[in-house]
């Protein structure tokens, strides 16, 4: 296959960028995206230039570290997939790949397609998690948890943090990511001594950190590599009006 | 009361504030249609109508300030949730996600609602400013409406009035689910309770009011 | 240097709770007088950090991550064991025990072993606590799933995605102590070297990933969780920036490097497609309860798989083990699929392939049943290799994994150099030659959670520490030695960017030191790695800055430091003159070809010494005691 990578180039976080385009040839359809971008850009170091710098550590879905719109798709065309699990047959022979790294003011540009996502971490920092020390805690069985509620919170715990739900969506909001936490702890007889500071705090954090009002497009769930629910969000605004009144 | 201050300031307070508003606009709505549909009955009914309501002004102006509040919450909050997105997105890609992650009318809000508002300016300066100067007992409402100027007899008139409520439909087709979504009952226990519900006033209501310029503009 | 592994005194059930009320403690009061620092921040790292926060020292955390939730302990599948016996199926801390030093072929410290399986029953209760949602039955209890080596349900887990949720709580409780300011984390920063004032580790040397800023941090102890080496051989089913640097520069500062040919090889994985594979994914081993192996009889047959009849299939896992059959554990079935290609019965277009077939279990119990038990798992693997397994058969082959090795540590889980701890993946001490599955994640939480916490109290409180700080001398020292490495590795300029050496470093790892090794391949390797590293630092071409964001200068220290180790592993691999778990020497196995130790010659730990670049490394070893566990054969027969 013959593909065209025009991607975004932005040598600092303060320097203005530019799309630049590069041809690539002998891609194979086993190929990971990755991989062929591995390709162009060990390509670019042979002719002196600068490679693409992206943003990826397990390639294998789980991480969350990667993250990259491809043609206005957060991870690409699939569903249910990260940037790193996607391959190039699913893209056709002489496509234009246009790469920009994820568009949301609270996930600065480090680098290219790389930005910073430590927002998400200051949010969690909020009150994502329970107030445990190690040591002194029950046995694992003395409470008993409905499956259910257990199988909800992990739907909503599966997320991994990679913010294509911010990406996409055009007003830049983390409700989904938000939601899926305060769900997993609402859900679940551990959350409940916290439920209502948690989820104050969390949403206090999420405004200060600039991300944008969620205006339920659900473009967030469409994107989500890992599924998460909007129904998540619903939860968020639920408990978000408990604990305020 | 600093705490109801933080909520209205915070992001869901700010999208509650949209959504109760929204809600209660549509409730609005739902009773205006009522009052139009008598048109079809004509203009001894509907001048009936308007007539009774002006024997109860104090009732009447109640409700519009009460009508003219949420309109204003539901405007102002809606300008500045806007601007606060567009600001959280400073940079927009080259190539925008499209219609493969959301639906038209969940991406236009601001659109169909600006347009919508438009339309509303026309509408009470035409319509109910009229009717504010009518005050002799024979005054004939459904002359106003039907025939004057101004009126559905009008295809231009009739043809906008239309335009504006598709819009309004659209508006509603996402504003009325979301709405609940905002109130924390989205979840799948009460999600097709509310999608019919929904139906009733994203299109049953527009539809009504549709009927009217399409009736009195087009098929009379 | 005589190693002292300092086991406690008494019998192996005591000796933790006797090294316990033994050691020294820190006043709660002085805690907050104490610095650490702990670098890595996945299972080990980032529970340790937490708990010692908790306990309240100062903790500085550093990752060469964005986050501490990207950590590749959240790679994880299967599960994490503990001896609850929950199942009531016999289960112990003794038997987890027994079951861990056996399956680890007795070349793990007992003391050590013993002590994991202990604190196994805390760690399901401390995850649990944080909000882990591991799966339960319909009554609310915790369910538990069997696994690789053992005859008891001992594994807890949740879904597929076990690694990932006991981060994401590990990761929990560490922002919870970010908040209150007791961890100060230090995302995308670079552990570059560890600092030493009269002979104890007093800090590192980081690179700021973002700016390139290399900076000293000081304290009083330094642990380090940074995780294994298998990436030493490019591809592997680790993540793509799992590295050596910390470990392999704390070597170069004293830290012995234990047994560091132990690795464990995969059969499951799904196998390299071409020359341009960045990595290998791993399937879970549960697929081979239902799928059969086989290759066709006939050498070089590339049929389709349908077409070739039952006969001219040679299922070599139930034709050489009729007891165990496609259930043999991890590293026999890995070494017999690579003998199966190496005579040429591979497939695929690599030939570098066996067939993971379930027809059979389709025709016995449905396509749906096959669905619903394995859907996922086909389901990646059609996204991966666009091939539908559900009609033809999986191609699957063996690939790097884990690292039982790595630095030499006490029981206290210190190194040879005093105050430098080494926890989780990186130290040597639970797995012997092998692990086994589930355990991973078990070792990690139990030295972070459970044990760092306890004895680095015990080193803080005999005292004798200076009163330091980052402008000693020492950090100038070692900064600037660092930023001229750095400038030398930028200034080479040369023509093979950073994947062509690394590639080549792989292929000579998985040919001469992967899953079977020999003298005279591992000689060759003695022979291939220095050439290829003399080529590194004349010929690799690093483009940009050192100032700025530049993965390109990451990757290449990272790999400066792999093309040292490759030799250690080849020289490690070569003095162990058996085969045992993940270690395989030809020239050491059975006449049924299989792996044969030698118990009176290397029930040793090999704990290797850095003499300098070019000199040869010294050998210490510890010898291994096994005073309950009975020294056997495994047969699999």
């Amino acid at each position: 296959m013959k593909i065209t990578v025009q991607a975004w180039r932005q040598s600092s976080p303060t320097s203005a960028g530019e799309f630049v385009s590069y041809p690539v040839d002998n891609v194979s359809e086993d190929m990971s995206f990755f991989e062929m971008m591995d390709k162009l850009n060990n390509n670019l170091i042979r002719q002196g230039k600068d490679p693409i710098s992206f943003d990826h550590d397990c390639r294998e879905g789980i991480c969350g570290t990667c993250g990259i719109m491809i043609n206005g798709r957060a991870h690409g065309p699939l569903k249910g997939v990260t940037s790193c699990q996607l391959h190039m047959r699913s893209f056709k022979d002489g496509e234009t790949l246009v790469v920009e790294p994820w568009r949301a003011n609270s996930f600065p540009v480090i680098r290219d397609l790389v930005v910073d996502r430590s927002s998400f971490d200051r949010v969690m920092e909020s009150g994502g998690y329970v107030s445990v020390n190690t040591g002194g805690v029950p046995d694992a069985n003395a409470t008993p948890i409905l499956k259910n509620d257990v199988d909800l919170a992990f739907d909503a715990a599966a997320c991994i943090g990679c913010g294509a739900c911010v990406a996409t969506c055009k007003n830049s909001s983390a409700m989904l990511f938000v939601g899926a936490k305060v769900t997993q702890y609402a859900l679940l007889p551990q959350g409940q001594v916290e439920r209502k500071n948690r989820v104050s705090n969390m949403v206090a954090q999420m405004d200060i950190e600039g991300f944008g009002n969620c205006t339920n497009t659900s473009a967030c769930e469409v994107e989500c590599p890992k599924e998460i629910s909007v129904e998540n969000i619903a939860r968020l605004n639920r408990e978000f009006l408990k604990a305020s009144f | 009361m600093t705490w109801i201050f933080t909520f209205f300031q915070s992001s869901i307070g700010k999208k509650i504030l949209m959504a109760t508003t929204g809600i209660l606009l549509s409730l609005f709505l739902a009773t205006h249609l009522l009052g139009n549909l008598m048109l079809f009955g004509g203009a001894e009914m509907f001048n009936n109508y308007v007539h009774s309501l002006a024997n109860m002004k104090p009732v009447v102006r109640f409700a519009e300030v009460i009508l003219t509040l949420l309109f204003l919450a539901h405007i102002i909050s809606g300008i500045r949730v806007t601007l606060e997105n567009k600001r959280a997105k400073s940079i927009s890609y080259k190539i925008s996600p499209g219609p493969e992650t959301t639906k038209l009318h969940s991406r236009s809000m601001a659109i169909s609602g600006s347009i919508v508002f438009i339309f509303l300016v026309f509408h009470l300066q035409t319509f109910w400013y009229s009717f504010q100067n009518m005050h002799s007992a024979d005054a004939d409402f459904y002359d106003v409406v039907i025939n004057s100027k101004v009126g559905y007899n009008n295809p231009l008139i009739a043809g906008f009035y239309i335009l504006a409520l598709l819009l309004l439909a659209l508006h509603l087709r996402h504003g009325f689910q979301s709405a609940f979504q905002t109130f924390g009952v989205g979840d799948s226990r009460y999600k097709s309770l509310i999608e019919t519900v929904a139906v009733f006033f994203w299109l049953v209501i527009p539809l009504g009011f549709i009927s009217i310029p399409v009736y009195f503009g087009f098929i009379k | 240097m005589t190693l002292n592994s300092k086991i406690p005194e008494g019998s192996v059930s005591q000796k933790w709770t006797n090294h316990k009320f033994g050691i020294k403690l820190v006043n709660p009061a002085n805690k907050r007088k104490y610095d650490v620092i702990v670098v890595g921040t996945g299972l080990a790292g980032g529970a340790a950090a937490a708990t010692m926060a908790e306990l309240g020292y100062n903790v500085k955390a550093f990752s060469y991550h964005e986050s501490p939730r990207r950590a590749h302990s959240i790679a994880a599948q299967g599960g994490i064991n503990a001896a609850k016996n929950y199942p009531n199926d016999g289960d112990s801390i003794y038997r987890l025990f027994y079951d861990t030093v056996k399956g680890g072929d007795y070349r793990a410290r007992e003391s050590n072993v013993y002590r994991l399986a202990e604190v196994s029953n805390h760690i399901i209760d401390q995850c649990v606590a944080q909000g882990v949602p591991f799966a339960r039955e319909y009554g609310g209890l915790l369910d538990n799933r069997s696994f690789g080596g053992a005859q008891v349900s001992r594994t807890f887990y949740a879904r597929g995605q076990t690694g990932q949720q006991l981060l994401l709580g590990v990761y929990s409780s560490l922002v919870r102590q970010m908040n209150t300011g007791k961890v100060e984390f230090f995302p995308r920063h670079d552990m570059l070297d560890v600092v030493k004032v009269d002979g104890k580790a007093r800090g590192i040397i980081t690179r700021n990933l973002v700016t390139g800023e290399i900076t000293s941090h000081s304290a009083h102890a330094v642990i380090l969780a940074t995780g294994g080496y298998g990436n030493v051989f490019y591809l592997s089913t680790n993540a793509m920036a799992s590295n050596v640097t910390a470990s392999w520069r704390a070597h170069k500062q004293g830290a012995y490097f234990a047994n560091p040919c132990f690795t464990q090889i995969h059969p499951t994985c799904i196998p390299v497609s071409s020359d341009q594979q960045s990595k290998l994914t791993l399937m879970s081993e549960s697929l081979r309860n239902d799928g059969r192996v086989w290759v066709p009889k006939k050498q070089g047959d590339d049929r389709n798989p349908k077409d070739i009849s039952e006969d001219e299939r040679d299922y070599y896992l139930e034709r050489l083990y009729p007891s165990f059959g496609n259930l043999v554990p991890r590293d026999v079935a890995s070494r017999r699929a690579k003998e199966m290609c190496d005579k040429g019965h591979g497939v695929g277009p690599t030939k570098l392939a066996v067939y993971l077939d379930f027809e059979d279990v389709m025709q016995r119990n449905g396509k749906d049943w096959v669905s619903e038990k394995y859907g996922n798992l086909f389901d990646m693997y059609k996204q991966i290799t666009g091939e539908n397994p559900y009609e033809t058969p999986m191609k699957i082959y063996p690939a790097v994994h884990y690292t039982m090795g790595g630095l030499w540590v006490d029981y206290n889980l210190m190194s040879t150099v005093p105050g430098l701890h080494i926890l989780g993946e990186a130290n040597f001490s639970d797995h012997g030659a092998n692990r086994l599955g589930a355990s991973a994640l078990m070792q990690g939480l139990a030295d972070g959670y459970f044990i760092i916490p306890y004895t680095i109290g015990d080193y803080l409180a005999r005292g004798g520490l200076q009163d330091i700080n980052s402008s000693h001398e020492a950090f100038k020292t070692a900064e600037k030695n660092i930023q001229t490495n750095l400038e030398k590795m930028m200034a080479i300029k040369g023509t093979k960017t950073v994947d062509d050496i690394h590639k080549e470093l792989g292929k000579i790892m998985w040919e001469y030191v992967g899953m079977a090794r020999n003298k005279e391949g591992l000689n060759k390797a003695l022979d291939l790695i220095p050439q290829l590293r003399e080529e590194f630092w004349s010929n690799v071409s690093i483009p940009g800055g050192l100032n700025e964001f530049n993965p390109e200068l990451e990757k290449a220290s990272r790999l400066a430091d792999f093309l040292e180790l490759g030799e250690l592993m080849a020289r490690d691999a070569l003095n162990r003159e058996e085969s045992c778990g993940g270690h395989f020497r030809e020239e050491y196995q059975t006449s049924e070809n299989e792996a044969k130790r030698n118990d009176n010659d290397f029930a040793y730990v090999a704990a290797w010494e850095f003499k300098g670049a070019n000199n040869k490394p010294e050998l210490h070893k510890e010898d291994l005691i096994f005073d309950e566990v009975g020294l056997t054969t495994r047969s699999y027969k």
